[in-house]
């Protein structure tokens, strides 16, 4: 008994000791570290697994989907996402569910063809998909209007006439897929570039007119120039309408005729058509070389189909610009409000009351600061703008509406307590020594800031504009109200004088995200898409973080003088 | 009041230095005077740190400041070029006068005043820059753009500093990787690189190992024939090595002031004598 007792007094001053020596503060530590950085990666790692494999070119199957007590049904089309549901969900939604299985395995399934099915996508039972083949022959035809077209290619013809059928269509659609792809470039290239010139200068001309007309300066001198120059504008427009009008010919020349799953044939022009494959006829490195196409298109080209095809790119662009400006006008704003409540304001009550509401503000609700920028920015400060500036616009406003100077302006507002605080601290911590040397050898207090505290305190600065950076980047709620758009039609730079148009509407990779996964007609095709955007905003966010976090530690180590 | 005493203290100590030593012996009145402390007080807040101190600097003599902790001999010190300024509580009253001209006159441009009395502060302190940089930013500051004159000022003042053989291969790099007697020589050479006509010294080797310590002394017997040197020290040794006048501050009060033989060798006053005796400080 008396044994026993000492054993259990033992074990428990074993584990005294154990607790005393700190291990289970280690574990517990180390276990809280542990389990945030498994929560980061699994983030990271299923928004990039399920974003970048949408882009994969699945094989295409062919089958019999046999409903119990129903004919069965030719279906053709990738099987995407796949997951258990159970029996009494389905018997609820009408499905003759007899089998005595608990689950059912229910696939997503592509059928693309919307133009003749209604929807891209339904909905199969695994067990009821039967007689499953994957032919060879099976083509996709990547459409630029009504998604993705599934069949199989029957003849390719020109101007109406067959010139290639069976096995001799397929290389023939090749070569003049190929062909209608260049003039499709072609096409592009003048209607956005150098007729998007023109009516720049067409509008920028009547808008020199109508502000004449409304100061009453127009005299027929003037008058007369501007008719001339409009002219000539419209003389080169003729010409580019007149080559446009050649090349759609060109590219209308060629059709292909597809026969699909139902047995009708359908007739497709090539210059409808952005990509033609064959998933199944495709080896590894085939399907690496779309798959690479693919994932530059996304990141490199301009939506298509309401923002479910196609790149993002004008989002991205869109969003580091806005960062961009964002940390123009936050840096300076910031850094001189620090300056002047750390250095020169008398320290005292005021000031402590500053800073408190300076702190307080960083915790406002960022849709907040999207109501003042609508109401001070775009209303008061851009409709005082277009009054005095382009009264010969109005009543269609330029500034006086939502663009990415105000919602930069406005995130720089978010952020400015941020980047205030981050340099009130790197200030306070230059040590007084230097400022006494430099003061010494007979620097005014001006000269010692400008050319001994700033710099030192440069890198407290970059963490300041770090941490703007990633609010600012992932802000969505208060860029609804001051700019930015689904669909802008055109970039805010561009080659048009003056380059950067501040007062334009802008894509945002947040709000794309939002848009995409929320207000798109096809969610289905969508909702991949909202993870690759997802994972490409996060990408941007790191990527312009990096690069401060670069500066800063290279500033750092040229003013390495706090350590000691 | 005090002043008058301190006059007689003064001719007395000089007048026996005088009479028992060697006639190389410094008597304050031979020399030039550079500046001249009068009724000077200095309040921190509702606190007295200086007790109405009167005072004369030698020209280009050393005149070391002695005292234990807290008897105001750094805050005298940092009168002379005005870095009490900074301190919001500060408040003076007196006279200091660089030659005619009292410093604290409103018409003084501090920073000009600063180019004339240059100060070197106990901690070494280099900017984070380059060490060439260092040496030129007073310049810089004077307006000095040409190449020439900076390159050849930057290396006179290091040569002055007995700095330039060591660091000559080096300019460019950063002076804080510099040991630390060797960023005090640097910071020495910072100031008289914009000439100053007097060098304020707050405790200039109390950071550093002796063999520095002993570099410095050297130094600072090289400057004095060029410039006026006020030296505050911790370190009575040091204050007879290297000065020619001492005053010895207890309390915010100067207590006695003459040349540095005759304080450490017949001190007038018994408080001098029991501090330099080490009986207490």
């Amino acid at each position: 008994m008396s044994e026993h007792h000492s054993i259990g007094a033992q074990r428990s001053s074993a584990f005294k000791a154990w607790y005393k020596s700190g291990d289970p503060w280690i574990w517990m530590t180390g276990g809280a570290v542990a389990i945030s950085l498994l929560l980061v990666v699994g983030l990271l790692g299923l928004i990039a697994f399920r974003g970048l494999a949408h882009f994969w070119p699945a094989d295409v199957v062919q089958a019999s989907y046999q409903v119990p007590g129903k004919p069965p049904m030719k279906v053709l089309g990738e099987l995407r996402e796949g997951e258990l549901v159970s029996k009494s969900r389905l018997e609820s939604a009408g499905l003759p569910v007899t089998g005595d299985k608990e689950f059912y395995d229910r696939y997503l399934f592509k059928v693309g063809n919307r133009d003749i099915y209604g929807s891209d996508f339904r909905y199969v039972i695994d067990d009821w998909l039967v007689e499953r083949e994957f032919p060879q022959d099976i083509t996709v035809f990547e459409r630029l209007e009504w998604g993705n077209l599934y069949g199989w290619v029957e003849s390719v013809s020109e101007n109406g006439e067959v010139v290639a059928s069976g096995d001799a269509a397929w290389p023939a659609l090749r070569e003049r897929q190929a062909r209608a792809h260049e003039l499709r470039e072609k096409i592009e290239k003048i209607e956005k570039h150098d007729i998007g010139a023109i009516n720049y200068a067409l509008e920028k001309l009547r808008l020199k007119r109508r502000g004449l007309e409304l100061r009453q300066q127009l005299s027929t001198e003037v008058e007369a120039g501007i008719a001339a120059e409009e002219a000539a504008l419209q003389a080169r427009y003729q010409g580019y309408e007149d080559d446009l009008i050649s090349l759609y010919g060109d590219i209308q020349r060629d059709s292909v005729t597809v026969r699909v799953m139902t047995g009708e044939t359908r007739t497709v022009e090539l210059s409808k058509v952005v990509r033609i494959f064959r998933p199944n006829d495709m080896g590894v490195f085939g399907k690496l070389g779309h798959y690479a196409a693919k994932l530059w298109e996304f990141v490199a080209d301009e939506p298509r189909e309401a923002n479910t095809e196609g790149g993002i790119f004008p989002a991205i662009f869109g969003t580091v610009l806005m960062v961009l400006l964002m940390s123009v006008f936050v840096t300076p704003f910031g850094v001189v409000a620090a300056l002047y409540l750390r250095e020169y304001a008398k320290q005292g009550f005021m000031t402590r009351v500053i800073r408190i509401a300076v702190n307080n503000l960083a915790g406002v609700p960022s849709i907040v600061y999207g109501v003042f920028g609508l109401g001070f920015f775009v209303y008061f400060l851009g409709g005082s703008i277009d009054a005095l500036f382009f009264p010969e616009a109005l009543p269609t406003p330029t500034f006086g509406t939502g663009g990415i100077l105000w919602a930069s302006l406005t995130l720089a507002i978010l952020t400015l307590p941020v980047v205030i605080v981050a340099t009130e601290e790197g200030l306070s911590r230059i040590p007084r020594s230097l400022r006494e040397a430099s003061l010494a050898l007979g620097a005014t207090k001006a000269e010692t800031l400008w050319k001994v505290v700033l710099p030192m305190a440069s890198p407290a600065m970059m963490t300041g504009l770090i941490l703007a950076v990633a609010r600012a980047a992932g802000e969505v709620a208060p860029l609804m109200l001051v700019g930015v758009v689904k669909l802008a039609p055109s970039l805010p730079l561009d080659g048009n004088m003056p380059f950067i148009h501040l007062d334009r509407k802008f894509m945002h990779l947040g709000f794309h995200i939002y848009d995409v996964g929320f207000q798109s007609p096809n969610v289905e095709a969508a909702r991949p898409l909202v993870y690759a955007t997802a994972l490409l905003l996060v990408l941007v966010i790191i990527a312009l973080n990096l690069f401060a976090v670069r500066v800063r530690n290279r500033l750092r180590e040229k003013y390495r003088a706090l350590e000691h | 009041m005090v002043q008058t005493k301190e006059k007689t203290n003064m001719t007395h100590a000089i007048d026996m230095g005088a009479a028992n030593r060697a006639p190389q012996t410094r008597r304050l009145e031979d020399e030039k005077i550079a500046l001249t402390v009068r009724d000077l007080s200095l309040y921190y807040g509702d606190k007295q740190a200086l007790k109405s101190i009167n005072l004369q600097i030698p020209e280009k003599r050393v005149t070391a400041f002695i005292g234990p902790s807290g008897c105001g001999k750094s805050t005298l010190l940092r009168c002379f070029n005005r870095m009490n300024d900074l301190v919001d509580t500060a408040r003076i009253e007196g006279q200091l006068l660089l030659g005619d001209k009292n410093i604290y006159d409103k018409d003084v441009d501090v920073a000009r005043l600063r180019r004339r009395i240059g100060m070197v502060f106990q901690k070494p302190n280099p900017f984070p820059k380059s060490i060439y940089e260092n040496v030129a930013y007073g310049l810089r500051l004077a307006g000095i753009t040409k190449k020439r004159t900076l390159d050849e000022t930057v290396e006179w003042a290091l040569k002055g500093a007995a700095l330039w053989d060591e660091v000559k291969d080096r300019l460019h790099d950063n002076a804080l990787g510099m040991s630390g007697g060797q960023q005090q020589r640097l910071v020495i050479a910072r100031s008289i690189a914009i000439k100053p006509e007097v060098l304020l010294l707050d405790e200039p080797a109390s950071a550093l190992d002796p063999i520095s310590t002993l570099k410095i002394e050297e130094l600072i017997n090289d400057l004095k024939n060029d410039y006026t040197i006020v030296i505050v020290t911790h370190n009575m040794q040091q204050a007879a090595r290297v000065s020619d006048y001492t005053a010895f501050m207890y309390l915010g009060d100067l207590v006695e002031y003459g040349a540095t033989d005759k304080i450490f060798t017949v001190p007038e006053k018994k408080q001098t004598e029991d501090y330099i005796t080490g009986r207490y400080g």
